[in-house]
């Protein structure tokens, strides 16, 4: 197989919050375990952590990406294309397609493999927010997370696609039908069982295609939804090292894993090492990679282990009220209404790509973008002015306790951006109680809230970290 | 080109306010006929002959039919305006303008909300307007609460001091509003329960923030020649003066939220109509705007009541309670009364209207009535975006 395709940049995105595994068990007498898992914020779905993730990965690369394919479990809109809003979000061009490819844990991975096959420089974005019922091995043991990998070829190949395989089988292992929350799994040992097999076989394959040995594979990364099926396949390859899959701090996170267990590998890695990535999910999956020269000067916007590293506990309480287990007393003011399409689709500039407009002869900076300047008062003659990877400082800030917010109480920031404009904006992620004036920000894509059925997308800050 | 006013061309000879207040058993219209029977009653005068009408409301009514049906005008023009919570005196600014360019000999303005229908605490977004959903979502109080530690820290005052001088202008407003018969809050209130109340947004209690309340106040004017036709104590109009921001507060990183500018700029143009050139001694006393308690205390210095930076240190020497230099919000302000949007403005005008005719009870009768000016204040959306109305009313011409 041709070493000419292969990974431009990748990136994973770990949203902030930790549930400790151990307060499970403390609320209901039962359920959760060791370690921890992440948890996406009431105002993060698949689609914003699909867009951080893709943000970074564009953010370590020159490359631009002439596709996006987005796979996830849980999807934010059925019917209507989710990658639209990544495209939008990224402010990619209008002469790029954008495709979902949802529904199946085992699409992300399947994203992956076709982009690199094709002649396209796609953006695999594959994101996922799992859950289960309250005590259940799925709510403990899995995790939210993201991931985006830009594929292309060409001097910025960062790792070289040399090989591969792949098994497909049908059979009822894990399911889920649409519009239940609850996964559901046949008895463990049946899927081990047939999992083994299909990965004994694609993993000889797999190796023959690249015309290497397992002695010769330098780092090796097994995943999947079914963890007794993923350590007993990892124990039977005869490699020299598997890659810490991150469950213990991440959870398991379907769709986005296998991307992010991917990019924290690259993030780590040095020229001319051979990388396994596996999963096994209906079926097994097997891409070998051999890292480039170019991989000693990449730079990763953002590591997998920073995000791991900057995190804060969230109360189990405020975990079930996010993931709709139980219902919490919301402020008493009115819901918001539903956004509107059209109003929507003439600011699609700065709601999805956050651009704001500058002055062209004062310079000065409008947010949202303006016509008429606040300084000269010039009339269209704006340029306009991304605003989305620009830093800011917290000029003032307050806490709503009684504005309506899924998540109660509001807090809202006067930001102050590098490049001179300013914007009242809704901070996410923070603990209200270390909140300063002259703290650090950065942009982040959020959902507002969901009316009618219809997800508001904007942006709202967050505390810089790491 | 140039904003002139129209100092002492035209005058108030009567007005009517109802009591402010929860009236779960009264809607608009009930509360419209009552202040404006009062105002036609005081002065002698029929709804017919009143040549044109002017009716603020905010979210009452979208027509002049919201006024011209309770009251059965018949053949009479009829003018809704509003522009956030400077409606009702907008109201009366724009039928002052009428009679002043000799379109009608009276006119009546009538202000009136009712909130309290709506099943919600708090005033509820007017607007139904669709959006885009990037638009803010954080309550008045959230961003008046943001002007609290930004004044703090450019003029050096501690949030334990803050708090003190907070707490002294609700206080000092409550303390008035058990005075009248009309408030809705009728209760002194200590500063130690208003510095413990429970937060409502950043470090705003329950108590910095006005009340929610059903309301409704009116006013009948003429011509100034034409005003004791009607009555001895008319109250000439000196200035009328109406700033619209232009929302860059939000936008400018140099805006500070330790001012309004649009407020300063509205108190400056209104004395210039009205020829003040110390309003801190010219006036007899000031309603204003006291929506969130960081607002009177910044208003306080951008109408000139007090130098930049020192308005707080004047708000803990009394300057501006009801015994002071220079009292504010004598009836109690939107504290005491709430605020229901299209009277609030018109409310103010009313004690204007008795203190300066020298009715106002004994128990909260200004010292300094002699002087002879009053001016009532609104402001309306938020800090870095607002509108803001001045006027000024006196006794004597000239």
């Amino acid at each position: 197989m041709s070493g000419s395709r292969g990974i431009i940049a990748a990136a994973g995105y770990v949203p902030y919050r930790r549930l400790q595994r151990g307060d499970i068990a403390k609320f209901f007498g039962s359920g959760g375990g060791k370690g921890t898992r992440a948890v996406a914020s009431y105002d993060e779905d698949t689609t914003t952590m699909g867009v951080e993730a893709a943000r970074l990965a564009l953010r370590s690369t020159s490359a631009t990406p002439d596709a996006v394919l987005f796979a996830t479990a849980d999807p934010a809109y059925l019917e209507k294309t989710n990658a639209n809003t990544i495209h939008a979000a990224l402010r990619l061009d209008a002469n790029l397609g954008a495709f979902d490819m949802g529904g199946a844990v085992r699409s992300g991975i399947g994203a992956l493999a076709y982009a690199l096959r094709s002649n396209h420089n796609a953006l695999v974005v594959a994101s996922d927010k799992r859950s289960g019922l309250p005590t259940s091995v799925d709510e403990s043991a899995s995790g939210d997370a993201a991931a985006a990998i830009l594929v292309g070829e060409g001097e910025g190949v960062i790792a070289e696609l040399i090989g591969g395989a792949t098994r497909t089988e049908e059979f009822i292992d894990r399911w889920r039908t649409p519009g239940d929350a609850r996964p559901r799994q046949w008895e463990e040992r049946f899927g081990e069982v047939q999992y083994l097999a299909l990965s004994s076989v694609a993993w000889v394959e797999a190796l023959k295609s690249a015309d290497i040995s397992a002695e010769q594979v330098d780092l090796t990364i097994v995943t999947g939804p079914h963890a007794r099926a993923v350590k007993a396949v990892a124990g039977k390859l005869g490699v020299s090292k598997v890659a810490d899959d991150l469950t213990m701090v991440v959870g398991q996170s379907g769709t986005a894993h296998a991307g992010l267990l991917l990019a924290n590998a690259l993030e780590h890695a040095a020229p001319n090492q051979i990388i396994a990535l596996i999963q096994i999910c209906d079926g097994c999956d097997i891409m070998l990679f051999r890292t480039t020269a170019a991989i000693a000067g990449y730079q990763p916007a953002r590591t997998v282990a920073a995000q791991i590293e900057h995190t804060a506990d969230l109360a189990y309480g405020k975990f079930l009220s996010w993931r709709d287990q139980v219902r919490i007393e919301p402020p008493r003011r009115p819901e918001p209404n539903r956004i509107s399409a059209s109003i929507s689709a003439r600011t699609h500039d700065y709601k999805y790509g956050f651009v704001g407009s500058q002055d062209a002869s004062s310079g000065a900076a409008h947010l949202p973008p303006q016509r008429v300047s606040r300084d000269g008062g010039h009339v269209d003659e704006m340029s306009p002015l991304p605003m989305s990877d620009i830093g800011g400082t917290i000029a003032t800030f307050t806490i709503d306790r009684i504005a309506y917010s899924p998540s109660p109480p509001i807090a809202f920031a006067v930001v102050d951006f590098d490049n001179g404009a300013r914007l009242p904006v809704e901070l996410c992620d923070l603990d209200t109680s270390t909140l300063a004036m002259g703290d650090r920000i950065e942009m982040t894509f959020r959902k507002l809230f969901t009316a009618d059925g219809i997800h508001n997308y904007f942006w709202k800050a967050r505390p810089l970290r790491g | 080109m140039g904003s002139h006013g129209i100092k002492d061309r035209v005058a108030i000879i009567s007005m009517g306010c109802t009591p402010f207040g929860e009236h779960w058993n009264k809607g608009a219209d009930d509360l419209m006929i009552e202040s404006t029977n009062e105002a036609f009653a005081n002065v002698g005068l029929t709804k017919n002959d009143i040549d044109a009408y002017w009716l603020g409301t905010a979210m009452s009514g979208m027509s002049g039919l919201t006024l011209s049906r309770p009251l059965q005008l018949v053949g009479k023009p009829v003018t809704h305006v509003i522009n956030h919570c400077a409606t009702g005196s907008e109201a009366l600014r724009n039928a002052a303008y009428a009679v002043a360019s000799g379109a009608y000999d009276t006119a009546m303005a009538v202000g009136v909300e009712k909130v309290k229908d709506s099943g919600y605490q708090g005033l509820v977004g007017a607007s139904h307007a669709p959006t885009d959903g990037t638009n803010r979502t954080l309550t008045a109080a959230a961003m008046f609460a943001m002007c609290a530690p930004a004044y703090g820290k450019r003029y050096g005052v501690s949030d334990a001091e803050m708090r003190e001088v907070l707490a002294h202008i609700a206080q000092k407003n409550h303390y008035n509003g058990a005075r009248n018969s009309r408030a809705q809050f009728r209760k002194e209130i200590s500063t130690e329960t208003i510095c413990n109340a429970p937060l409502m947004a950043g470090g705003l209690g329950v108590y910095d923030c006005s009340g929610v309340a059903d309301g409704s106040a009116s006013a009948i004017i003429c011509r100034a020649e034409d005003a004791h036709k009607y009555t001895d104590k008319p109250l000439y109009v000196k200035a009328l003066s109406f700033i619209a921001g232009d929302c860059s507060g939000n936008a400018d990183p140099s805006y500070d939220y330790t001012s309004f500018p649009e407020i300063y700029m509205a108190g400056q143009d209104a004395y210039k109509q009205a020829g003040i050139t110390n309003p801190r001694e010219q006036l007899a006393m000031a309603e204003v705007h006291d929506c969130f308690t960081p607002a009177e205390l910044l208003i306080m210095e951008d109408l000139g009541f007090a130098e930049r930076g020192d308005a707080w240190k004047q708000v803990m020497d009394g300057t501006f309670d009801l015994v002071g230099d220079l009292p504010i919000n004598p009836d109690g302000g939107l504290k005491s009364f709430g605020h229901p949007v299209g009277a609030s403005g018109l409310r103010m005008m009313f004690e204007a209207w008795l203190q300066l005719r020298g009715e106002a009870p004994p128990e909260r009768t200004i010292q300094h009535a002699d002087r002879g000016l009053a001016l009532t204040h609104n402001l309306g959306g938020y800090p870095g975006e607002m509108v803001s109305f001045v006027g000024i009313y006196g006794n004597e011409l000239g």
